[in-house]
């Protein structure tokens, strides 16, 4: 007996998904454009603190993950199974270098007593407070997020390996990268609104 | 069952879009280096805008997608601007 299937509703359920995230997202963003039209300083000392190249690198890592995961999608409707699967573990490749460096990151903030709830952060300027507050709250968040993508397209890379995701039915994959391509969107207006403030 | 009706991008299109999205991060930051005030975030803004249509009409495939769900995305966005600028406006006349 034939399952009943409907694709275009996957997708637009996706989508529809995508658009609460792009609104979490938002409201971050309206909370950082706020205190940083109050602090402005302090958010161009704050970014000062943060490192260009790192962030460089994992802008493009990001980018070359999402054309990656696009040409999987591509590879799968072709029928090119092993290609797909290929450009799979290209993207979960970059997708790890970018937490590596988000870690190395990180762990340069917690040397100088940077984190969440350290003791260093109540006697910081209210500035600095909110600088980094949002630092690790919006990059966390989206850390997150690229942990939740690295598991959907795991779990692709395995539906491929026992064809149950095939070239007649690569729906999982095609929301898969939805998501991925969503990650690398919000990553584009991360990097220059922390990294990059004058 | 053929249910299908995606579109296939190929990979020659998708590698010129990540191309031109990284000379855009360059660009962005080098826009950035130069000290502008005002203008830079404006510029680095905008620039992210372009990316970010890039990315939403090549890899995420809305240019080969239905009217209705391009009209869709796009009150998303006009809906956050509306928040933003109520937001902002509240702001500056409390």
């Amino acid at each position: 007996m034939e399952v009943h299937r409907d694709d275009e509703a996957s997708k637009l359920g996706m989508w529809l998904f995508i658009f609460t995230e792009l609104l979490l997202f938002g409201g971050l963003f309206l909370v950082y454009s706020v205190f940083r039209a109050q602090y402005p300083a302090n958010f161009h000392e704050g970014s000062l603190e943060l490192s260009v190249t790192i962030g460089t690198i994992n802008t493009i890592a990001l980018l070359f993950s999402s054309m990656t995961i696009a040409m999987a999608l591509s590879a799968i409707q072709k029928n090119n199974r092993i290609l797909s699967m290929r450009l799979i573990a290209v993207t979960l490749l970059m997708a790890t270098v970018f937490l590596f460096n988000k870690y190395i990151e990180w762990s340069m903030k917690f040397e100088h007593g940077l984190y969440p709830g350290s003791p260093l952060m109540p006697h910081l300027e209210r500035g600095d407070l909110m600088f980094f507050s949002l630092y690790f709250f919006m990059t966390g968040l989206h850390a997150l997020h690229i942990i939740v993508g690295m598991v959907l397209l795991t779990m692709c890379y395995f539906k491929i390996k026992s064809g149950n995701l095939n070239f007649q039915h690569y729906i999982h994959l095609e929301n898969g990268a939805l998501y991925w391509h969503l990650v690398d969107l919000i990553w584009i207006f991360l990097f220059p609104l922390l990294y990059l403030i004058t | 069952m053929a249910n299908n009706v995606s579109h296939t991008t190929e990979y020659k299109v998708l590698a010129r879009v990540v191309l031109v999205l990284m000379f855009l991060t360059f660009l962005t930051i080098s826009v950035t280096s130069f000290h502008l005030g005002a203008f830079s975030v404006t510029v680095a803004l905008l620039i992210a805008g372009v990316k970010g249509y890039m990315i939403l009409t090549y890899f995420m495939h809305l240019k080969y997608e239905s009217l209705l769900l391009r009209i869709l995305v796009a009150m998303i966005f006009v809906l956050y601007a509306v928040i933003v600028l109520i937001t902002f406006i509240d702001y500056a006349y409390r």
